[in-house]
């Protein structure tokens, strides 16, 4: 029992409902959403030290034991989810402060951002899978508001078609929930693993996995991601930037879950099947970053390829390649909030996303060329960046694994990546300048500091690998040995 | 009883698909609102039908009903409800806007 462990949730959930009180006053709201997130960050600090000396850290809300109450458990691999979480929330709400518009500001931008972070932080820490989905809705509802939030005519459109994938794929959630209480007769992780396990993996069970995949491949953009382009190119830049941070990595995290806790018995059919997908989200992924010379277009096709990239470690199912995804999945939460927020700063300072319309911006804003160029061989995984270390040890986790195409079909990919990033690189900052300071659209006034500080942390994780590389394989040991999980929230109840 | 329900509920999905593949907003948030209670309906039919008896283990009652379903079934209603109320209230806003509800003519609407 570990009171710090629900902090994650109730920090934003309570600073977010006094801030639905404090409608218009904005400077208010500002403060307060910057310290719940950095209250956050501070409480799982102190709930990493206490994982890492004390083991898998567990609070059983009302004080009813698992598995008949809901409980709450933070392992490693959560807390450092969370961690990374609340660190790109808080730079994701500095860039909004300086980009967002008084309008939304006044709209309960900031309580729904953090009712998002609550579902998200909720997610990562819950040891029950009904309460996931719970979690999920908090977090979907939140960015069914945030996606339409202003009200442009592109909003409206495109979040009609996020909001009905969504409904659609929380009812599959919940068909498959039903379908494993009638099989199992329970939803607490830990017991779904021993009850699982003691019914063996058969094809009817087989058959509720794959459901579940579905259901978290269309949240996570695996393979289903023909609504993501649209949705995370329709809201400011400050919003897709959280979006494409977080929301596909909750989807990413439930498999991981659920595949290496629950149903792992027949790798054979389940984890091929994710890497077949994550193989086929790669290659689409890819091609269509390369196809398009629009730079949202271009940034959310590349949040697809880092689906693929960190799900296929994921079905190799080895030391290494959890080890990868593990640290691909931190450097992508990062990254990917890094180069969107870059992104939207360049279409901030030239009122076009067209590559054609745009050229020369270098002499304009070093400043914000040299950070693009860092953060594009970063998520293209050139050493020393945060990428490199994810993307050796996913390969080396395919190949071990002896899916050799697996790991081809990644390496090609980061080729890929490669060229269409820097693609907008060469475009936008290289060439002739055409663009004055007086004919700019707008200031990068206030924007370049979040873009700093995320730019700094990519360059630290790559450097400084090896400072994390204990906590990352604590969270790989638990996952590799579900065990260990089982033993921390049921203790002594194993027996039932 | 639970083939009868299973039935039912294959039947409130076959509308609620077919409602969703029509072209009208409105008809496709009817469509989703039929598949939820389609959904609701298996996840208390997976729980088990069971005739009588209070949700306690006593030493009497041998047949007792399960609570959890329902408690789930409760909290799934309620997301249901109001995933469906703000669905409701943002196509109307985007049929104000965009002055159609067709979901062919809502197709590749660029900003402004």
């Amino acid at each position: 029992m570990n009171n710090l462990v629900i902090l994650p949730i109730i920090i934003p959930i309570i600073a977010g409902m006094i801030m639905v009180i404090f409608r218009k006053n904005i400077k208010l709201q500002r403060f307060f959403s910057v310290l719940s997130t950095i209250a956050i960050s501070i409480s799982t600090i102190l709930l990493i030290t206490q994982i890492h000396t004390n083991g898998i850290q567990t609070l059983h809300l009302g004080g009813w034991k698992a598995p008949f109450g809901v409980s709450m458990v933070a392992d490693m691999f959560s807390a450092l989810l969370i961690l990374v979480t609340s660190i790109v929330s808080l730079c994701c709400l500095l860039y909004a402060f300086h980009s967002i518009g008084k309008e939304r500001e006044a709209n309960y931008f900031y309580p729904l951002f953090l009712f998002l972070i609550t579902g998200v932080n909720g997610s990562f820490i819950t040891g029950d899978i009904f309460n996931l989905f719970v979690c999920f809705e908090v977090m979907l509802v939140s960015s069914y508001v945030l996606i339409s939030l202003g009200g442009t005519k592109i909003q409206l459109s495109e979040s009609i078609k996020y909001i009905l994938i969504n409904i659609i794929s929380s009812f599959l959630f919940l068909v498959a929930i039903a379908f494993l209480y009638a099989m199992t007769g329970t939803l607490n992780f830990a017991h779904l693993s021993i009850r699982v396990a003691e019914i063996g993996q058969e094809g009817l069970m087989t058959t509720v996995a794959i459901l579940f995949l579905i259901v978290f491949s269309l949240k996570a953009g695996l393979f289903l991601f023909f609504w993501l382009p649209g949705s995370y190119s329709a809201p400011p830049t400050a919003i897709s930037a959280i979006f494409a941070a977080l929301l596909t990595k909750v989807g990413i995290y439930a498999i991981i879950r659920v595949f290496t806790l629950v149903f792992y018995h027949e790798p054979e059919v389940t984890h091929l099947f994710i890497g077949i997908l994550a193989a086929a989200t790669m290659l689409l992924g890819a091609i269509g970053a390369v196809a398009f010379w629009d730079i949202k277009r271009i940034l959310t096709y590349n949040v697809v390829v880092g689906v693929g990239f960190i799900l296929a470690g994921v079905a190799s199912y080895t030391t290494e390649g959890m080890t990868g995804s593990l640290y691909y999945l931190i450097h992508d939460m990062v990254v990917k909030a890094l180069i969107f927020l870059l992104g939207g700063t360049i279409i901030h300072l030239t009122g076009t996303s067209k590559l054609k319309e745009i050229s020369g911006l270098i002499r304009l804003h070093p400043g914000l060329g040299w950070m693009f160029f860092i953060a594009a061989l970063s998520l293209s995984g050139i050493p020393p960046l945060s990428g490199f270390l994810g993307k050796i040890f996913i390969t080396e986790g395919t190949f071990e694994a002896g899916y050799l195409w697996l790991g081809g079909i990644g390496l090609f990919t980061s080729l890929m990546v490669l060229y269409s990033i820097m693609k907008i690189f060469m475009n936008v900052f290289w060439g002739y300048t055409d663009l004055t300071e007086e004919k700019e659209k707008g200031t990068t006034k206030g924007l370049m500091l979040p873009i700093g500080i995320l730019t700094i942390i990519t360059i630290a994780l790559g450097l400084g690998a090896q400072g994390i590389h204990e906590y990352v394989d604590m969270a790989v040991e638990g996952l590799m040995n579900p065990s260990i999980y089982i033993e921390a929230v049921l203790g002594g109840n194993l027996s039932q | 009883m639970e083939t009868l329900m299973s039935i039912l509920v294959g039947l409130l999905f076959a509308i609620g698909v077919y409602l969703i593949l029509t072209k009208t907003l409105l008809r496709i948030i009817l469509g989703t609102s039929i598949l939820g209670h389609g959904v609701n309906l298996l996840i208390i039919t997976m729980g088990g039908l069971k005739k009588g008896g209070p949700p306690l283990l006593g030493i009497k009652n041998l047949t007792y009903a399960d609570s959890l379903p329902q408690a789930l079934l409760l909290t799934a209603i309620v997301i249901n409800f109001a995933t469906t109320a703000l669905f409701l209230v943002l196509s109307y806003r985007a049929y104000k806007v965009l002055g159609t509800d067709d979901t062919e003519q809502l197709r590749g609407i660029k900003d402004e």
